[in-house]
């Protein structure tokens, strides 16, 4: 559990960051930005990763931070799951992100892991990516050439890949306010309290007269990056979530046995695709059930 | 170092807490002392072998085999070499003539295939993880490194994962002989004539997974030399045991070896092995004349520290009607993984004359085969063979149960062994000496409220409730206190059961205890201390105890199989009794009475009807001063005692587990949980507690969450935490205990052992609970790990639709307390 040799730089500033890792990447050299390390630092121990320099932008204060900007809450790259859990602004106004991050790992992880870095990993089993994906959150991105939004339907590509370009420091996240008449809920199932998510759902609703006028579900851990259960949010629409009358079908639980539509969920020692379908379909309903 | 963090400060605290300073001779034994070695243990302020610093020390890596199975063609350490900080390289070729074969001391039959074992693998690698070659450096961090620049090509032979499969005629051979390492059988009554024309007969077949012990500290090797002698340092449970093994195995003579087991953070039996790593270090250090220093990562202990369990057991039950059980047969497959270590075939033994449990029969029947298989070895874990026969006969009594529409309780009640019954030689010939199952049982249900479980199962069960609940028996017992040394040697182990203690009388009155048993957590100093206060009149805090280190405990056996106590602790006061009686032959002298006269009480021993005494204190100094002795009364009172039992230790209880069963994810979570004990008399009900809930933690675990998965080529896929699942405080209940306490007849301290009852006991209960809760829909077994997935299928794959109630003829309702 020794990682392989490497440089390490701690820029002083964001703008530094950017020049160091411009350098780098001209250079042709395999850098790494590391935040709170939580996610990076085992695989580096495992020897799963070897990059030739770690850019640690863990200490940048002007990218930690929580503030309101009107129609959403920008969320500093470097803004830990801890002071994300700690922020009434958040609570009050993004319940969601709160709601996920409380299931994230254990308290030293979250102490030290950060919002941006946990997003940036994009391991497609972190709770963050999908209630990202829920909101339609705008990522921040910085480099040397300037400043770039990217919206959250775009910004996770693949396993462990975003739309980040080499030379692209996250900066920092817009979630947007829904504003009034949402209820939220994010489901994780997990084997025990500080293991990976089976599968999770991220899931924020708005009632309107008693029926489904809007929903917004995100999947995690349902393929190689979080996905939107589209086929739920469309059935859903107009639907009553009470609970039906004895022996009539219930349309939520048609609606959210949907969930699984366009997922490619993986196998391994938690569970297979066919036992991961399932529990999205279940979950799924747990989930709205809980949001509104 | 701030105030908070001093290990000493907080020793006095502690002690101030308990009371330390007040009068309390006579009175420690039984006392709920918080533990004196705790301080240091929880702050790291002590030495733990990866702490231990030597001057010259240089680092060593392990390059690990990275195949199951496969032929070495070549080995070249040439590049590593030149690296900066590295100071050598070897292949296990480097190392052929001189690093034998490390020990197997226990061939359970005359025939059993012994392969030879290399520390390091010269010609072919049979596990993953199996050392290949090493390099040594300067720092751990250039030694890691250079590993990477060691060539090994293999010659890929085919892996042998399933034991089944190993004993398949044309399986590939992981030794030349094949893959049976041995079979041993042993019978009792007339099992055939039991199983004839039987009324019911119940036959299952279970999978005991492979377990991956898991203590809190990795293992850490130290080894050095001046030349002439040798120390070794080592995270071990068994100094004494390791150093004979270790002197055989190199040729370093053993009265210039040294083995030091400093504070050591678990084991769990992962530490009861004589290892490679301990080996290379030594032939290192001679090699090198510097300091070596290995410590293991957690992933490489996943792959290296040797395995638990991974049996396949085959066990039938021949029942009357009434339940009554006529005779059990067990068939087990016991994988041994690719080699035979230290005791490695005998850890089925250890569970097969407990395949009967708590039950009256007339016959029994058991057979075990060892297989070998390209996986790490296997060796004892908490528990070591009884937790698997626990299991299959206490998930067989509950099918049992099922088939003849009994409630659980009611068939385990009709064939346990009652109280006025002890003692109780059992059909597998042995001689339970105490036990009383009916009282164990009755406060398990009174503090569980079984029938108001039992009735909001049924509610649940009409309603259809997605969450089902399910109610687990498990009425355990269990053989330990290792071991009565003829025993032993009739099983053709290859040592004594026997354990030694010294007790030395200071000058200044204070007591130094030396023993044998190696704690490796477990609270030695806190319960030896208390015996020794209560037998020699002294205070709780005079009393220090000496440990694993064998040129301070020249003599001992060591820590396994809940022995230390039941052994050790019997031994030191033995001991004890010794230095009571050569102070008493002082006391007379000095008060010129008759040794007859003198009574012994509160630390004080008196002539008959008078005040006129002596402290042992003030005999401790007369016998240092030694100025006016008896003639011929060597001028000390210091004595040992080497203390050999007569009989096993039958710690008893029953454990009841409510499950709740998510159908809908197959999520089981445990609501709540009651253990009532019976581990005799007890000396620190702390201690007690606290072995307790531990040992049901890892019991629960193995029910749950633990297993050390494979794939076909034989790659270990849990080599981290995130893969192989401890569960935390937080995935377990709140555990409600209590003790029953039947003394053992079988040792002057009427204890039983603690160390592994909650582990042998709980796995059951969990499973059982699990089976329970889905029965109506057809459920008849959950393979362990029950996990959500295998949960959820076997509701899926059952031929049942849920029924709206349970199992209706069930004959006989246990009320709380009915069983009494």
């Amino acid at each position: 559990m020794i990682s392989a040799p490497f440089d390490y730089i701690r820029p002083e500033s964001l703008d530094e960051a950017c020049r160091v890792l411009a350098e780098a990447d001209t250079a042709g050299d395999d850098v790494k930005v590391l935040a709170g390390g939580q996610s990076l630092l085992p695989l580096l121990r495992l020897r799963l990763a070897y990059p030739a320099a770690l850019v640690d932008i863990g200490r940048l204060r002007e990218l930690r931070g929580v503030r309101d900007g009107g129609d959403h809450v920008l969320i500093g790259a470097m803004t830990t799951h801890d002071e994300v859990l700690r922020s009434a602004l958040i609570r009050k106004e993004i319940p969601l992100v709160a709601l996920a991050t409380a299931t994230v790992a254990d308290p030293a992880v979250r102490h030290r892991g950060t919002f941006g870095g946990s997003l940036a990993h994009a391991d497609p089993a972190g709770d963050l990516p999908a209630v990202a994906l829920a909101l339609d959150c705008v990522f921040v991105a910085r480099s040397s050439a300037g400043g770039r939004e990217i919206p959250a339907a775009d910004f996770f590509v693949d396993y462990l890949e975003t739309a980040l370009e080499p030379g692209e420091v996250l900066a920092g996240v817009r979630v947007p306010k829904l504003g009034p008449g949402w209820g939220f809920h994010y489901e994780k199932f997990h084997r025990t309290a500080q293991s990976w998510a089976t599968v999770g759902v991220a899931a924020a609703v708005r009632l309107d007269g008693g029926t489904v006028e809007e929903a917004r579900i995100a999947l995690t851990n349902m393929g190689p990056a979080p996905v939107r259960a589209r086929a739920v949010e469309e059935t859903l629409r107009g639907v009553s979530p009470a609970p039906s009358a004895s022996g009539a079908r219930d349309p939520l639980a048609d609606a959210c046995d949907r969930a699984d539509e366009g997922t490619s969920p993986p196998a391994d020692l938690h569970g297979g695709p066919g036992y991961r379908r399932h529990l999205a379909r279940v979950l799924t309903r747990r989930a709205v059930a809980a949001a509104v | 170092m701030s105030e908070q963090l001093d290990a000493g400060l907080i020793a006095q605290r502690i002690a101030e807490d308990d009371g330390l300073g007040r009068p309390s001779a006579g009175h420690e034994v039984g006392r709920a002392r918080r533990r004196k070695e705790d301080a240091r243990l929880v702050t790291g302020r002590t030495t733990w072998t990866d702490n231990v610093q030597l001057p010259g020390m240089l680092y060593v890596a392990f390059l690990r085999s990275p195949m199951a199975h496969a032929r070495i063609i070549r080995v070249d350490v040439s590049a590593a070499r030149t690296l900066p900080g590295v100071v050598a390289a070897y292949g296990g070729a480097d190392f052929a003539g001189e690093q034998g074969s490390l020990p197997c001391a226990w061939p359970v039959t005359e025939d059993i295939v012994i392969p030879d074992h290399p520390p390091m693998a010269v010609t072919e690698v049979r596990y993953v993880g199996e050392a290949v070659a090493c390099v040594v450096a300067t720092d751990r961090f250039k030694a890691a490194d250079a590993l990477e620049a060691i060539e090994v090509d293999y010659e890929p032979l085919r892996a042998v994962v399933d034991m089944t499969e190993a004993l398949a005629e044309d399986a590939p051979k992981v030794h030349e002989p094949g893959n049976r390492a041995f079979t041993w059988k042993f019978a009792q009554g007339d099992v055939d004539a039991a199983f004839r024309d039987a009324p019911v007969v119940i036959d299952r077949t279970y999978v005991q997974q492979r377990l991956i012990p898991t203590a809190m500290e990795p293992r850490a090797v130290v080894a050095s030399t001046d030349g002439q002698t040798f120390t070794l340092y080592s995270s071990t449970q068994i100094p004494h045991v390791l150093r004979v093994m270790l002197a055989m195995t190199t040729g370093i003579p053993e009265h210039r070896l040294r083995v030091i087991a400093p504070d050591v953070g678990g084991g769990f039996g992962s530490k009861l092995q004589v290892t490679a790593e301990e080996v290379l270090a030594l032939l290192l250090t001679r090699r090198l004349g510097r300091p070596v220093k290995w410590t293991e990562s957690r992933s490489e202990g996943n792959l290296t520290v040797h395995h638990g369990r991974d049996q396949l057991q085959r066990i039938s039950i021949a029942a009357e009607r009434d339940g009554r059980i006529r005779g059990v047969k067990v068939d087990l497959l016991a994988d041994m993984g690719a080699y035979l270590m230290l005791v490695t075939p005998g850890v089925p033994l250890l569970g097969a004359f407990m395949y009967g449990g708590i039950y009256k029969m007339d016959a029994y029947d058991f057979t075990c085969t060892g297989v070998f298989t390209t996986k790490m070895p296997t060796d004892a874990y908490r528990g070591a063979g009884r937790p698997e026969a626990t299991f299959a006969i206490e998930r067989a009594v509950d099918e049992l149960a099922c088939e003849l529409g009994l409630d659980p309780v009611e068939v385990r009640r009709r064939n346990w062994i009652t109280h006025e019954e002890f003692p109780y030689t059992t059909v597998c010939g042995l001689t339970y000496d105490s036990g009383n199952y009916e009282a164990a049982t009755a406060r398990a249900l009174e503090l569980f409220g079984y029938d108001r479980l039992r009735a909001e199962q049924a509610e649940r069960r009409e309603r259809r409730d997605p969450v089902q609940l399910g109610v687990g028996v498990s009425t355990y017992t269990e053989m330990c206190g290792l071991a009565p040394s003829r025993v032993l040697g009739s099983l053709r182990y290859g040592a004594g059961g026997w354990e030694h203690a010294t007790v030395r009388m200071l000058p200044t009155g204070k007591v130094e205890v030396v023993t044998g048993t190696s704690p490796h957590g477990q609270g030695h100093e806190t319960a030896w201390s208390q015996i020794t206060a209560d037998a020699l009149g002294v205070p709780f805090e005079d009393v220090s105890v000496l440990h694993g280190d064998t040129a301070v405990s020249h003599k001992g056996m060591d820590t396994y199989g809940s022995r230390s106590l039941v052994v050790g602790g019997v031994a030191v006061l033995s001991a004890c009794e010794k230095v009571k009686d050569r102070a008493r032959e002082l006391a007379a002298h000095v008060l010129e009475a008759s040794a007859d006269d003198i009574e012994f009480s509160d630390g004080s021993f008196k002539v008959r009807g008078t005040d006129e005494g002596r402290t042992i204190q003030e005999l401790a100094l007369a016998a240092f001063a030694a100025h006016d002795l008896p003639d011929g009364f060597e001028p000390r009172l210091d004595a040992e005692s080497t203390f050999d039992p007569d009989n096993f230790s039958f710690p008893h209880g029953t454990h009841l587990c409510a499950v709740e069963v998510d159908t809908e994810t197959g999520r089981c979570s445990i609501r709540s949980y009651v253990a009532v004990d019976d581990v005799g008399s007890v000396v620190n009900p702390l201690i007690v507690e606290g072995q307790v809930h531990g040992g049901i933690a890892q019991g629960v675990a193995q029910a749950l969450f633990e297993e050390a998965v494979h794939d076909a080529e034989g790659n270990l896929l849990t080599t981290t935490m995130a893969d192989y699942l401890i569960p935390s405080a937080s995935d377990l209940p709140a555990f409600v205990t209590d003790r029953t306490e039947t003394p053992a007849t079988s040792n002057p301290l009427g204890v039983k052992g603690v160390g592994e009852a909650g582990t042998i006991a709980s796995t059951p209960a969990v499973v059982n609970a699990i089976v329970d809760a889905l029965r109506p829909y057809g459920v008849r077994d959950v393979r362990m790990p029950c996990t959500p997935e295998r949960v959820w299928r076997a509701i899926a794959e059952a031929p049942a639709r849920p029924a709206a109630t349970g199992p209706e003829e069930s004959e006989s309702a246990i009320s709380e307390g009915g069983a009494r």
